[in-house]
């Protein structure tokens, strides 16, 4: 398949420092990312899985550069060129050249600052997990929904204002709720709001951390089926974060599998919940309780916890817990290969087979 | 099999300055021995409302109204082995009943959890309150070995007196003599026997539940550790004194799916061993599917469906259920979510008749006026619906 890729992500690494000590010296890292490498293309919902504390929604906040990366590059929609030139340059011995820092400047968001960050903020959102904390208490919603539009110049007075009750009513509300406040609204209206709000500069892409997991089951369908709708209307492309796996499965085109900071699988939704080929990602989906009395499965349960980023497993930071752990998992950690049709796997394991 | 506890007409209102909020309108309920009920609804439904009020541990502004909760005790704390309407009896024996027949796990393990004491000391306070009879017993034992061992004679009088203590605590725990040794600073460390005792059983029932390093884990604050080592804590904390009924309020929904898939193995595994009832809330339906015998759906302060789990999930009659069942993302499914259109309604001012009629799909006039009891249709399978009990 050769699709246009949207935002890719390179080696993208993300340390948060521990300060300590009288002078707040840096005596450790927290890995939250480390070293990840992700393409996702236009129109799709790539489903990012995994437990809390893997580093999903710090991995979403790097590539709207909410965070800025330790390392890494993030490119939103740059052609494949740039990227290989950009490699390329990296590679060569004089890793310092001109031409190298150039490209960054002006190509890779990692480095972007300023106007060039903020016109480009313009094509992507983000939605909130939790919208009872991520609107403003003492703003209207017209204000809420209507200041990305202000504070991207788009549009001002009547027009805004036109603008404000067009997207209400694109997520299933209307001109009357104009002059309220969120606490007025039930959490899925609040959601909705949210959703109204990112998609008032017209994004190509959306980062959904969470969105339905405040939700009450009847709620959450509603969301999603408004997501859904929005996607295939305004030809958006989603990264939708989540820890619950029947969503994802629900929404997405491919999953990608996170543990501890990295990537451990990537594949076709189907392929990856018919045929899982990482242990991880094996016992993620056994784990999950499926609304069926009748189908009790038979479910490999992990045996602990999931170790600190702080300082992460030797190799593979998957081996204190995984049951086929070879020597060699825990010297170096495997790299993400493909195992045919787009299926990438990052486990010792399925190279040997 | 024999019913544990049956709740009737339970009515709870929370009087607010916004108006009385009708949180619980005639629940009714039934737990059959060694069984495991599942209580599946929204967010507001009623759903913890309902297990404090079978513990009694609604606050003000909260109140229990009226209806009957019947729960049949072990004898462990009283001499009646017939059913007891819990709503009838003194604080007291309240007191005595929570923790040692009913007991309960909260669904947020870290607020559960004192974080100024020690694992040891939140989980042995229940054997300190409930079980200080056998404590003192095998402290009496423990001290006829030493007194028997001892070397000099100065040794062995302090022994004797100090089983003197625990005599007396065995034959009467509200002694006057033992209150007035408590208030005297040295002498009323007596009560350190008893903690060392109360150790090892912490220490043998955690052992019991799987977790790692016992010994190491009891000296240990909550703040330590992970989420699901919390959760585990206040697992043994519900367990300590075997509890003929255990509340489970949603225990796992603030954990990862891996932890969750943990924990519900730890409960199962318990509730066979001990041979435990279970009162399952939760609103994740998948783990209702897996944990439940029955299954009692509730929605605005009353249950509309109650039915064994198999039945439930192959044929739900009430339309709330149905929808309930179609909103949820399925294995392999793909197609539309059917979403229930409309949200929960306020209960201070909730809607007349059937709760349920202004979202409900088949609505009809009879609905708005009056609400639909809850009726056997099937053989086990109950549902308040006027689409089935006009029928039948």
């Amino acid at each position: 398949m050769n699709m246009n890729i949207l935002v890719e992500v390179r080696k993208l690494k993300k340390y948060y420092a521990i300060q300590g000590g009288v002078f707040k010296k840096r005596i450790g890292d927290i890995k939250a990312v480390d070293g990840v490498n992700l393409k996702i293309r236009k129109g799709e919902c790539l489903g990012l899985v995994g437990e809390s504390g893997c580093g999903k929604t710090t991995l979403g906040k790097t590539i709207l550069r909410l965070l800025k990366p330790t390392k890494g590059h993030i490119y939103f929609d740059i052609s494949e060129e740039i990227k290989q030139e950009v490699e390329k340059l990296e590679e060569s011995t004089d890793s310092n050249s001109q031409k190298l820092q150039e490209l960054e400047r002006t190509h890779d968001l990692s480095n972007f600052e300023g106007k060039r960050l903020k016109k480009l903020r313009r094509r992507m959102q983000i939605v909130f997990q939790d919208p009872s904390s991520s609107l403003n208490p003492r703003m209207l919603i017209k204000d809420i929904v209507g200041e990305p539009l202000t504070v991207h110049g788009l549009a001002k007075g009547l027009e805004k204002r036109e603008r404000v009750i067009n997207l209400l009513q694109r997520v299933g509300l209307s001109e009357d709720h104009l002059f309220r406040y969120p606490h007025e609204f039930s959490g899925g209206q609040r959601q909705r709001i949210a959703i109204a709000r990112a998609l008032a500069t017209n994004p190509d892409f959306l980062i959904l951390d969470e969105p339905t997991s405040a939700l009450d089951v009847s709620v959450q369908a509603q969301i999603l089926n408004l997501l859904q709708e929005l996607q295939s209307d305004f030809g958006l492309t989603y990264l939708f974060i989540t820890h619950h796996l029947l969503v994802v499965e629900y929404i997405s085109h491919r999953i990608a599998v996170m543990y501890l900071g990295r990537i451990v699988e990537l594949a076709d939704t189907k392929e990856l919940f018919e045929n899982p080929m990482h242990p991880y990602t094996q016992a993620l989906l056994s784990a999950i309780p499926i609304p069926d009395p009748e189908v009790r499965s038979h479910r490999t349960i992990l045996k602990g916890d999931v170790p600190s980023p702080i300082d992460p497993p030797s190799g593979c930071v998957f081996h204190t817990r995984c049951s086929s752990a070879a020597k060699e998992c825990e010297e170096r950690m495997p790299d993400l290969v493909s195992f045919g049709d787009e299926h990438y796997v990052a486990c010792y394991r399925m190279n040997h087979k | 099999m024999a019913k544990l506890l049956e709740v009737k007409d339970l009515v709870t209102n929370f009087y607010t300055y916004e108006g009385v909020v009708k949180a619980l309108d005639e629940v009714n309920l039934e737990i059959e021995e060694g069984k495991t009920l599942g209580l599946v609804g929204e967010t507001g439904c009623g759903k913890s409302v309902t297990a404090l009020s079978i513990l009694r541990l609604i606050q003000p502004p909260g109140k229990i109204e009226g209806g009957k909760i019947y729960f049949r005790p072990d004898g462990k704390s009283s001499k009646k082995s017939s059913y007891l309407d819990l709503l009838e009896q003194s604080e007291a024996f309240m007191r005595k009943v929570r923790g040692d027949e009913i007991s309960m796990i909260f669904q947020e393990p870290s607020s559960a959890l004192n974080p100024v004491y020690s694992i040891n000391d939140q989980i042995s306070e229940s054997f300190l309150l409930h079980r200080r009879r056998e404590l003192s017993e095998s402290v009496v034992r423990e001290i006829e070995e030493k007194v028997d061992k001892a070397d000099s004679i100065l040794k062995k009088i302090v022994y004797k007196m100090k089983r003197g203590t625990y005599r007396k605590m065995l034959v009467d725990e509200n002694s006057f003599l033992l209150k007035f040794l408590s208030g005297i600073p040295v002498v009323s460390s007596y009560n350190g026997w008893l903690k060392k005792s109360a150790k090892k059983e912490t220490i043998e029932i955690l052992k019991k539940l799987g977790v790692p390093h016992p010994q190491k884990l009891v000296d240990r604050y909550p703040h330590e550790l992970s989420g699901g080592m919390q959760q585990r804590i206040v697992i043994a904390m519900a367990l300590a004194c075997h509890p003929k009924l255990l509340i489970a309020d949603e225990p796992t929904s603030n954990l990862d799916v891996t932890i969750q898939a943990q924990i519900l193995d730890l409960i199962r595994k318990s509730r066979k061993d001990l041979g435990t009832s279970v009162l399952f809330i939760t609103h994740d339906l998948g783990v209702v599917a897996e944990m439940c015998d029955r299954v009692a759906v509730m929605y605005a302060g009353s249950v509309c469906e109650i039915s064994e789990v198999k039945e439930l999930f192959k044929n739900s009659l009430h339309p709330y259920t149905k929808a309930l069942i179609n909103a949820i993302p399925k294995p392999g499914g793909k197609g539309k979510l059917k979403s229930i259109k409309g949200t929960v309604p306020n209960l201070i001012n909730p809607p007349s008749g059937c709760r349920f009629h202004p979202r409900c799909p088949n609505q009809m006039k009879i609905c708005r006026q009056i609400k639909p009891e809850l009726t056997r249709v099937e053989n086990n399978h109950l549902v308040a619906c006027h689409l089935f009990t006009g029928q039948r």
